[in-house]
């Protein structure tokens, strides 16, 4: 079997998992959201691979031609691709709100900062002031 | 790289490069929708929302190796699923034996549209682009409640929204001459949806880039004395409204919910007046939800500087 026909499923992969990679590692919250986007749009390359035939041409009715691609995955695709930026300006607005409350978009100071209003919170429920709870974080360190 | 304004312009870039792709894959809608959504609209908001956090990205990772290996095994065993994939471009893979046939054959007949991927948009899959069009609505609405703007910082500000690139005098010369071109481009997308590549997805996202290339060169209060907001909060439910209304005088008129064939004596024109009236409902709402959601963004910065001064 030739398995060099199988070439636009590589692609696809190897864009699908430079685009996780991005999820996964880094912590800057757009490049997340921009990783995501190149991870959907592999997803896209999938569809339209799938509905491509070899010497056929866009699925547009005429007299001239025989061979139509399937319509199916661009319909599919089409709207995918217009909810994606729906959903992607839903994250970047939820990014915007992060930045105003942390003052940061990186994962990590978010997670220290939460972390750090949790053990406040817990002190304070053990009866501790406001005032005791910032000695004893000196005291920590 | 950083520079996430470098990262940005290079994803405008990989978006146009991919929709080129799409069209040598025959598929010219997506094509289409693609080089509008993905280098126009979606680079804009992503640069839109850079200018409220900051552009570089600190330098620290999670473990690189161990995502590195995740990766590599996950993509390792994706690419052994694939040896028993049909190869690329094969006419007998199993994609093309279900239902595309008979939308290839039947639907000129049925529904009388040259262009298939409108029908199957519009009337075979009917229900399914009402879903998306909703799905498009709530993230508009999301937006909308996540980025309010308090009534005192618009009206303090209004008079003071100078566009940033207002002394770009060149720029704005050519915007001027080209504005009317590209709304009325928008518009032929709209209405010629079902002869040639385009529909109301497309013409939405262009008309929503022509607002867009607007404010930015001549300041959001003079667009907003264009799209004033509620006008266009109305309008992002109005095309949703046309839309399901559409499947409710369907229904009124003893058909199924969307069932085109009863809008008319004759079923194709009845096909063409429904297909006609979704993609408008269609255009509406992702135009609407678009200018919307850059509006919104726009005024976050107004209000930062306005909080600043």
């Amino acid at each position: 079997m030739n398995i060099i026909g199988l070439y636009n499923y590589w692609i696809v992969v190897v864009l699908m998992m430079i685009g996780f990679y991005i999820v996964i590692a880094h912590e800057n919250l757009i490049k997340k959201l921009v990783g995501l986007t190149i991870f959907q749009t592999s997803v896209f390359f999938l569809y339209i691979s799938l509905g491509k035939v070899s010497g056929a041409t866009a699925p547009i009715l005429s007299e001239k031609w025989q061979l139509y691609s399937n319509p199916l995955p661009h319909v599919l695709i089409l709207t995918a691709i217009v909810v994606g930026i729906a959903t992607t300006a839903l994250g970047l607005a939820l990014v915007v709100r992060i930045q105003e409350a942390y003052g940061s978009i990186e994962e990590h100071e978010i997670q220290e900062q939460d972390a750090q209003d949790q053990l406040e919170c817990q002190l304070e429920a053990y009866g501790f002031k406001k005032k005791h709870v910032l000695s004893i974080q000196n005291l920590e360190e | 790289m950083r520079d996430l304004f470098a990262v940005v312009m290079l994803g405008g870039i990989y978006s146009l490069l991919s929709a080129s792709l799409f069209l040598d894959l025959d598929a010219v809608d997506v094509a289409f929708t693609e080089a509008s959504v993905g280098a126009g609209i979606s680079t804009l908001l992503l640069l839109a929302s850079l200018k409220l956090v900051s552009r570089y990205e600190r330098r620290t990772r999670y473990k690189p190796a161990l995502a590195l290996g995740v990766i590599v095994v996950t993509g390792a065993l994706l690419i052994y699923g694939t040896l028993d994939m049909p190869h690329f471009g094969s006419a007998d893979a199993p994609a093309h034996q279900h239902v595309a046939p008979r939308y290839l054959e039947d639907s000129m007949e049925e529904v009388g549209v040259p262009n298939v991927v409108t029908s199957v948009l519009a009337s075979y899959r009917g229900y399914d682009t009402l879903g998306e069009t909703l799905v498009i609505f709530t993230a508009g609405i999301g937006v909308l409640s996540l980025l309010l703007v308090s009534q005192v910082t618009k009206d303090e500000s209004i008079k003071k929204v100078p566009a940033d690139m207002q002394q770009q005098i060149i720029l704005r010369v050519v915007a001027k001459m080209m504005l009317p071109l590209i709304l009325l481009f928008a518009l032929y997308v709209q209405f010629h949806g079902d002869y040639g590549p385009g529909g109301g997805f497309q013409a939405g996202v262009i008309f929503a880039a022509g607002v867009i290339l607007y404010t930015m060169l001549f300041g959001l209060s003079n667009a907003q004395r264009v799209f004033k907001r509620e006008i266009l909060e109305l309008l992002t439910a109005f095309g949703v409204l046309i839309y399901a209304g559409v499947g409710v005088v369907c229904m009124l008129l003893g058909g199924n919910f969307l069932d085109y064939n009863v809008l008319r004596h004759d079923p194709v024109h009845g096909q063409h007046l429904g297909i006609l009236l979704v993609e408008l409902g269609v255009g509406i709402t992702v135009a609407a939800v678009m200018i919307t959601i850059f509006f919104k963004f726009t005024w976050r910065t107004v209000k930062h500087k306005y909080i600043k001064e």
